[in-house]
């Protein structure tokens, strides 16, 4: 870990600089791969003319251009970013509370949940008075919250240590993993089809009202996150130290369970469950920038948010015909860069 | 005023683990608990930082200092979390904290690390230092509380000869200015530094008393269960030889 400073005197000034360095090297990082994924796709436009769409804007005159450019990838575009930010967030998050570096949003049954609500939808929805693109995200959401919801009361009755956190996490990850293992076992061929897809997570299913959706949702836990950044910090001394700092060490891991809940409720709804970031982000994070959460959490978002974005335009350049879903590219591309994060360890 | 604890019991379960009738020790200066092992030295430290229930009732200065005024250091300390020293020391300033670190955030923390030596580590990394300079950096956070009351359980246990007589000469000269209370392993160390001694046995109080008085042979034998000698040093400090168990 380079990256920190070993020779200045007070043990701060420059630690700070680097550390804001590698946030905004990820920054731009992001910027450029996020233009990457809006030239790349089937109908395979030029850079110039999507910049040139871009300056347009939505309602430019070449309708063919706008149309795709702010209607078909530009929702995407976002959605991978945000969705990337969101598992970033919550991951760290996870890891912190759960002073575990194998957790990740999904570790105590929220993915399982999703999952489970978004099959019990698209299998018995057609007897719902909603549409299927509105009834699955809400159930899948739904659903995150339930199970949350369980691990919480779990936690608020016998104690939130990160054992029984982990414990209570497993149970209903495989409760909802077994409920639906049975909707599938029901689900006729073709329904069956669906619900696989859609827990593959795919960012073809973005629309600008997923994008509003999970823009508010960040935009209303980010603050809260923000007032924790200190407490989360102070957690990593371990709980004795932590508590003895005045801190509840047993409330912060609940309201920030919370708050997982919420941001990865929010990115699995729209887009199905997309593996792997949510776990790899805070490992790079913390290797850039060390566990300084005010530094962590906004590199293990943008970090969440170029690995799903890299995705993205990878998925695209392989497949350019049939856009392979982005979950099952992560996962394959998130392996070797956790290898390399670990290796890159064992160094230092 | 001074502190007094009345009537002060801790109980896991139905298990009594400390009952004290009735203690009471000076406003200010370096008081050391002793006892063997279950004696009940960390039950009492951590009842009184208010991170285990009680019974009864704690007085210090017409009332009881804010969390914020106490100071309290676990015996399991160890941090391998990978933060700089100096960020370390600084969160002893949690709830004061902002996004940005201002000018006086430094100041402090550059004097908590000079009190206690710790200057030149500044810009380590907490996972790269060893036990006992772990534990003075815990040391130097907790004073960046300012506190009123320091409890310590056996801030002294993973450090060396020198810092073991560095860190106690601090607390010594810090504890003009506040009530420090020290669960201690090394019963000459307490000799020499120590006001007053608190000595416990089985979760009952024992002895309050000057060292003298509570190291003596007749006092400490029959609650460590050893034949010990109580002797003076060239500069008139005590020391205590154990020379068997008995």
């Amino acid at each position: 870990m380079s990256v920190l400073a070993h020779d200045r005197r007070d043990g701060f000034t420059r630690a700070g600089i680097s550390r804001m360095g590698a946030v905004c090297a990820a920054l731009i990082l992001l910027s450029t791969l996020m233009v990457a994924d809006l030239v790349t796709g089937p109908a395979g436009l030029p850079l110039s003319e999507v910049l040139h769409g871009l300056r347009e804007g939505p309602s430019g005159e070449d309708r063919r251009l706008a149309t795709i450019l702010w209607h078909l990838r530009m929702p995407q575009t976002l959605m991978a970013a945000l969705v990337g930010a969101a598992l970033g967030i919550s991951g760290l998050m996870m890891q912190t509370i759960l002073n575990n570096p194998l957790a990740s949003p999904y570790t105590l049954g929220f993915s399982a949940a999703a999952g489970f609500g978004a099959a019990s939808v698209i299998l018995f929805g057609t007897a719902l008075p909603v549409a299927m693109w509105i009834g699955v995200p809400i159930a899948a959401f739904a659903a995150t919250l339930a199970a949350a919801g369980l691990v919480y009361l779990v936690a608020r009755f016998r104690g939130a240590s990160p054992e029984l956190l982990v414990l209570a996490g497993i149970a209903v990850l495989f409760l909802f993993q077994s409920l639906q293992s049975l909707l599938q076992f029901m689900a006729a061929p073709e329904v069956l089809q669906q619900i696989v897809f859609w827990l593959f997570g795919s960012l073809l299913k973005a629309t600008w009202t997923s994008v509003k959706v999970l823009s508010v949702i960040l935009a209303l836990a980010l603050p809260l996150i923000a007032r924790e950044v200190w407490n989360l910090t102070a957690l990593r001394l371990g709980d004795g130290n932590a508590a003895s700092l005045g801190l509840n060490v047993e409330a912060l891991r609940r309201r920030v369970l919370v708050l997982v809940a919420l941001l990865t409720a929010g990115a699995v709804c729209f887009t199905g469950t997309i593996g792997f970031v949510g776990l790899i982000a805070p490992h790079v994070g913390r290797a850039l920038v060390g566990e300084d959460h005010r530094f962590g959490l906004p590199l293990a978002g943008i970090v969440g948010a170029v690995v799903l974005v890299a995705a993205s335009v990878t998925g695209k350049l392989i497949s350019p015909g049939a856009v392979i879903p982005v979950g099952i590219i992560t996962a394959i591309a998130g392996i070797p860069m956790l290898f390399g994060v670990i290796l890159m360890r064992g160094r230092t | 005023m001074n502190l007094i604890l009345t009537d002060f019991s801790v109980h896991a379960g139905q298990r009594r683990l400390l009952h004290l009738p009735e203690l009471a020790l000076p406003a200010t200066g370096l008081i050391g608990i002793i006892g063997p092992n279950g004696a009940g030295k960390s039950t009492l430290l951590h009842a009184m930082a208010g991170l285990v229930a009680h019974a009864g009732t704690k007085t210090l200065d017409d009332g009881w200092p804010a969390p914020a005024r106490i100071g309290f250091l676990p015996q399991n300390f160890a941090v391998s979390a990978a933060i700089s020293v100096a960020e370390c020391v600084l969160l002893g300033r949690r709830e004061q904290l902002g996004w940005r670190v201002t000018t006086r955030d430094r100041a402090e923390v550059a004097r908590a690390l000079e009190m206690l030596d710790l200057s030149h580590l500044a810009g380590i990394r907490m996972d790269c230092l060893s036990g006992g300079q772990q534990q003075r950096v815990l040391l130097a956070q907790r004073l960046l509380r300012h506190p009123r009351l320091l409890l310590l359980d056996e801030p002294t246990s993973a450090l060396d000869m020198r810092h073991q007589l560095e860190v106690l000469t601090r607390l010594k000269s810090l504890s003009q200015g506040m009530l420090v209370i020290a669960a201690l392993h090394d019963l000459t160390l307490a000799g020499r530094f120590a006001d007053h001694l608190v000595l416990l046995e089985a979760g009952t109080l024992k002895v309050s008393a000057h060292p003298s008085k509570a190291l003596a042979p007749g006092v400490l034998n029959p609650v460590y269960g050893i034949h010990s000698e109580l002797l003076l040093d060239q500069s008139n400090h005590l020391v205590v030889v154990a020379h068997r168990a008995s």
